[in-house]
């Protein structure tokens, strides 16, 4: 065995390592700005993320492994690099004023976001198992400490512990399956996984199939798929409302990015083995979510059950895993950051100190009250419901298409079952804005510039899509050539 | 320029959208003058694209502008795009021409109404839909708009939804539209089946290459698109939510139910003639079905005694004129007839309006009388529309209506001659309404008639434009000399008429080469000598119902009593509107709703409520049993985790 020196290539690793650098200056500049004046802070990370994006931009369209093949950059990683990013960017938007009103405005939070979102990054580009595993490692481990950030808050403590505690338990079966993979087939390496597979004579080895269902756990638990998703009310509730959103948009894409990665490419020869099992998992997904959002008092609780559907909603891509069925899980996720980064951001504004205004009926009255915040949260809850002309309709309507066109018509009719009762219990939040009396005093919002830019780019990205999906469509198409 | 094409319909949303939005924060005069302004500069830039259209040879003019692709999954694909050519730029005109000068209008006769803001948004929303309709490249952009103006025209029927008049009215009107757009919908459906496409060029130029005259399935698709056309267009047998649409404001009235969106119908036949020209039968049921409507309704005008309902009569019977141009290939005519009467069947709805806003709000003609001198600019201009759809020359519809009936005297003399028969009744009862409201005596309430004054000049000078172009609109048409009848020549490319050989087909030259059947009716032999004298006729049928109607409402007021009482029956019959309301009523509407009633009580109430609750209780109860599932213990969580991997590492081992 010999020790090659892999050849470094600094530039694939451009937007990573600009926003290592970005949040290590964060930690250290922080240190020297007065309690409470945290801001440079943030505009740091933000320009951070500006330039990560753009370096993510010279870095389109031409796909090439670095590292000795630990990372693979092309089109795919790409896109999804630039979804995290902007759901980091508006994440840190919605946190600015947040932090402040909550008293914990302190510059460790972004540098974490950004830590997370270096990890999450990792996960997308990575074509090693292990460099999968190292990313989503640092992006839990950010992750953890983010959801226990109010620290003086039980909640937030609750959630930071259950999310460490089950956290660390899913990702022993991930690198347990990772093991098995590697005994089975000798590598790591995801291509080197596909040639293996394509080659070998007897895919029915114990070991690689119980190293499929392990990572199918792993990463199962990280998207919050059913039987792996308890966890997700708690740490949703109990998270800060900034984290919750940018954990529900960002984790979910990254652990997306890898899980279609190794599934649909790395194990795609094993995929008759795997895709009755995806099939049911994501019915269980779509319709467990569904069903538990109904009972749910919380609007924080709801959107958690909400986004447990809407893992099942793109499991049913992954089902498909044809060329259009891959391409629209990324138009999916794309759509989804929007509309699920704007309704969290809705929360945070009309949200008070202490998880005041968190029950939906708290909502009584508000699109009488403050018309302006109540239609945002309308559009929105719209479009998670897939109702046109919103981002939300046309990436269901990718999805199922792909779905029924790869034959999986019933897959396809509970989807779209699903997302019937989910216009339930999204509808209810805007009945009760539009049709209750306030229950009681509204006791003001704040509109912080940031905030109010955050819910401007979320709002335009969903309409936008909803009314052009054209353009995002082709990009998602782009990013899926090439792969491997 | 013509890249701009797709800002034409924009501009109108913009109006919607300040005025929709942030209309209460604005006062009356701004939203007025938005409203105006917006439609303003779509008027505005379809004449720079009129111009710039012209500035082409007529074989290039037609333009296609594709937005961006709207849908596109698996085999079918539409574009947002839009068309120029002639035609299509003929109805951008008209309709933002005219919508402007009904918004202008508007400012002044919605002046006192609560509900001004939200007047202007629906009709500048109106506006929007009816652009599209006319600009797009294909026929479900085309169905957009189609369905657009149908909602635009509900909310404006039921505009006063308060009264319940109104309110039923609209709802009529809505569901007998249903009707037509079901067919209108299943012919879409059809045409994709069929060519695979709804773009307009992909469809007429396959349809020009594949198929023979006489084909069944182009004659089932031109059959499904004219039931669209009779329910939009207001034709027999579904022209009946027309009348009852006037209880909306008398500028809707106007726009919408006389000189723009019931003419949807004209224009998608004209727009489909490919298709049409290829299904002989499809044409003959247009022509028969056109004619029919036009005396049918023109003699139901001729008892009712609501100035409205004469006009909304009166507007069946002239697009019943429309589509008898249509049926009998001479497509041209038809949008003739169509601009021409835009203008002064608007004129008179605006005319109409300015009496009842003289009056109070009176529409009953038997109360009115001797309101010349009262109201001079109103009567002028009433007066020369009057003339104008009467068909006296040298008026606009003179010309237009003449070009229809000679079309159809050429084809067939019994079109013809109920045609001109209809023409006969139109003369009679317009000027019997000219008679009973502006002379003889005067049968005003004495209240009402110590308020009898002039419209102010935002109502009246919109009338004196249209009555400008009512007067001299049909001189872009002049028929009998070579090269006179511009507009003819102009929409040859769209509607044929010529025969020109080309080697390159484009969308434009299609229709030169497809017109085979409409050339022949139109360049076919003429006889000069023949088509002066059947002028003359057409002037002399007029005649006689101005003099029938002088006769009967000046020099002898008893005579049309007598006339009723010698004819009891035939006279009930028709002031009764032939009872086709009740007939459809005891016919379709009282069995659907018995039947509904009885499917409500049983099947929905028991069965389906059932069925929904049930399946609401049941989603209910698991909901709340998850919910209690959720213990909170970070161990059962951890054991679920554990089943689910137990679960999945059995599947994968023993399946």
């Amino acid at each position: 065995m010999d020790l090659a020196i892999p050849s470094i290539d600094i530039a694939s690793l451009g937007p990573e390592l600009i926003l290592s650098i970005a949040a290590i200056l964060v930690l250290m500049v922080s240190v020297f700005l007065p309690k409470e004046r945290k801001d440079p802070a943030c505009y740091l990370s933000l320009l951070g993320i500006l330039f990560a994006l753009a370096s993510s931009v010279t870095l389109w369209g031409k796909p090439k492994y670095a590292f000795n093949n630990m990372i693979y950059v092309d089109n795919f990683g790409l896109f999804f690099n630039m979804v995290v990013l902007i759901t980091a960017g508006i994440a840190i938007l919605m946190s600015i004023n947040y932090l402040k009103e909550e008293g914990m405005s302190h510059g460790e939070f972004f540098a974490l976001i950004l830590f997370a979102t270096v990890g999450m990054m990792f996960m997308a580009i990575g074509s090693n198992l292990i460099t999968i595993f190292l990313g989503l490692e640092t992006m839990s481990i950010s992750i953890y400490v983010l959801a226990g950030f109010l620290r003086e808050r039980d909640r937030s403590n609750e959630s930071a512990l259950k999310y460490l505690l089950l956290g660390a338990f899913s990702s022993a079966f991930l690198l347990y399956g990772i093991a098995f993979i590697y005994g089975a087939t000798g590598t790591t390496d995801l291509k080197g996984i596909s040639v293996f597979l394509s080659e070998a004579t007897y895919l029915n080895d114990p070991m690689l199939l119980a190293g499929t269902g392990l990572l199918l756990v792993g990463f199962g638990f990280k998207i919050a798929a059913v039987p792996f998703h308890m966890w997700t009310p708690d740490v949703y509730e109990g998270a800060p409302t900034s984290v919750t959103a940018f954990m529900s948009v960002g984790v979910k894409a990254a652990a997306f990015a890898a899980f279609v990665r190794v599934f649909s490419y790395s194990l795609w020869n094993l995929q008759p083995d795997w895709v009755l099992l995806m099939w049911i998992l994501a019915v269980l997904t779509m319709t467990l979510g569904n069903i538990a959002a109904i009972a749910q008092t919380n609007i924080k609780r709801m959107l958690a059950y909400s986004s447990i559907a809407h893992a099942g909603y793109i499991m049913v891509g992954m089902v498909a895993s044809s060329e259009l069925g891959i391409s629209s899980i990324l138009f999916y996720m794309l759509a989804y950051a929007f509309m699920n980064l704007g309704a969290f951001g809705v929360i945070i504004v009309f949200e008070r100190k202490g998880e005041k205004n968190l029950d939906i009926e708290d909502y009584s009255g508000m699109g009488f009250k403050y018309p302006a915040l109540a239609l945002l949260m309308s559009i929105f809850l719209f479009s998670l419901a897939g109702i046109p002309p919103t981002a939300g309709f046309v990436g269901k309507f990718y999805i199922f298409g792909a779905a029924v066109k790869e034959g999986y018509i019933w897959l396809a009719i509970i989807g779209v079952m699903n997302s019937l009762v989910s216009v339930y219990y999204y509808l209810r939040v805007t009945v009760v804005m539009y049709m209750n009396e306030p229950v009681k005093e509204f006791t003001g919002i704040t509109w912080s510039p940031s905030m109010v830019i955050a819910l401007i780019i979320a709002v335009i990205g969903t309409l936008l899509i909803g009314i052009l999906p054209s353009p995002y469509l082709d990009l998602a198409k782009q990013s899926i050539l090439l792969m491997m | 320029m013509l890249d701009y094409v797709w800002l034409v319909p924009i501009f109108p949303v913009i109006g919607v959208l300040i005025n929709g939005l942030l209309g209460h924060k604005l006062s009356k005069r701004l939203v007025g003058f938005v409203a105006c302004s917006v439609i303003f500069f779509s008027f505005a830039l379809s004449v720079l694209l009129f111009l710039s259209l012209l500035k082409l040879p007529p074989e290039a003019r037609s333009f296609e502008k594709i937005v961006y692709t709207w849908i596109a999954t698996g085999d079918f694909k539409t574009n947002i795009g839009f068309l120029v050519d002639p035609l299509s730029i003929v109805m951008m005109l008209v309709v933002s021409g005219v919508s402007f000068l009904i918004h202008v209008y508007s400012v002044g006769y919605m002046h006192d109404d609560e509900g001004f803001r939200r007047y202007f948004t629906y009709l500048n929303l109106f506006v929007f839909s009816m652009l599209v309709l006319v600009c797009s490249n294909n026929f479900l952009l085309m169905f957009v708009g189609w369905e657009g103006v149908g909602l635009c025209s509900y909310l404006l029927i039921g505009f006063w939804y308060q009264r319940k008049e109104p309110a039923d009215a609209g709802k009529k009107a809505f569901v007998v539209n249903r009707i037509g757009d079901y067919g209108f919908l299943l012919g879409m459906m059809l045409i994709f089946v069929t060519f695979g496409t709804l773009n307009f060029y992909d469809v007429f130029q396959s349809a020009h290459h594949n198929f023979h005259v006489g084909n069944l399935t182009i004659t089932a698709i031109t059959l499904l698109l004219f039931v669209g056309a009779t329910g939009k267009s207001a034709q027999i047998p579904l022209y009946t939510w027309l009348p009852d649409a006037m209880e909306g404001p008398t500028p809707v009235s106007a726009l919408i139910h006389a000189a723009t969106m019931v003419t949807a119908g004209v224009y998608m036949v004209v727009r489909c003639n490919v298709l049409f020209t290829l299904a002989p039968i499809s044409l003959t049921v247009v022509a028969i079905v056109g004619v029919v409507t036009a005396v049918f309704t023109a003699s139901i005008a001729l008892t009712a005694n609501d100035i409205k309902r004469v006009l909304a009569y009166s507007t069946i019977s002239q697009l019943g004129y429309m589509f008898l141009a249509c049926g009998v290939g001479a497509y041209a005519a038809g949008i003739f007839h169509l601009m021409t009467h835009a203008f002064f069947k608007a004129l008179l709805f605006l005319g109409a309006g300015s009496v009842m806003h003289a009056m109070s709000g009176e529409l009953d003609m038997r109360k009115m009388g001797a309101l010349k001198s009262h109201m001079p600019r109103t009567y002028w201009t009433f007066l020369i529309a009057t003339l104008a759809i009467a068909g006296i020359f040298p008026f606009a519809g003179f010309f237009s209506k003449d070009e229809i009936l000679w079309n159809a005297f050429q084809q067939n003399t019994i079109l013809w001659a109920l045609g001109a028969g209809a023409a006969l009744m139109t003369a009679f009862y317009m000027f019997r309404v000219v008679f009973m409201t502006f002379h003889g005596e005067s049968r005003v309430d004495e209240e009402v008639k110590e308020h009898l004054h002039e419209s102010p000049p935002v109502m009246t000078n919109p009338l004196i434009i249209l009555a400008i172009l009512s007067a001299v609109g049909g001189f872009v048409g002049i028929p009998i000399i070579k090269g006179a009848n511009f507009f003819h020549d102009f929409l040859a490319p769209v509607t044929g008429g010529h025969a020109v050989e080309s080697a390159k087909i484009t969308l434009t030259n299609l229709a030169y080469a497809s017109g085979g059947h409409a050339s022949a009716a139109e360049a076919g032999h003429h006889s000069i000598g023949l088509e002066v004298l059947m002028m003359i006729v057409s002037l002399a049928i007029a005649g006689i119902g101005i003099g029938l109607a002088y006769y009967m409402y000046i020099k002898n007021p008893s005579a049309p009593k007598k006339l009723a009482q010698r004819f009891t029956l035939l006279y009930q019959l028709i002031f009764n509107r032939y009872f086709v309301d009740e007939i459809y009523d005891f016919l379709f509407v009282n069995p659907i709703k018995r039947g509904s009633t009885l499917l409500w009580q049983i099947f929905d109430a028991k069965f389906i409520d059932g069925m929904i609750n049930g399946a609401g209780q049941i989603v209910k109860w698991s909901s709340v049993g998850l919910k209690r599932v959720q213990t909170g213990y970070v161990q059962n969580y951890a054991l679920s985790i554990l089943i689910g991997v137990g679960a999945i590492i059995v599947y994968f081992l023993y399946m």
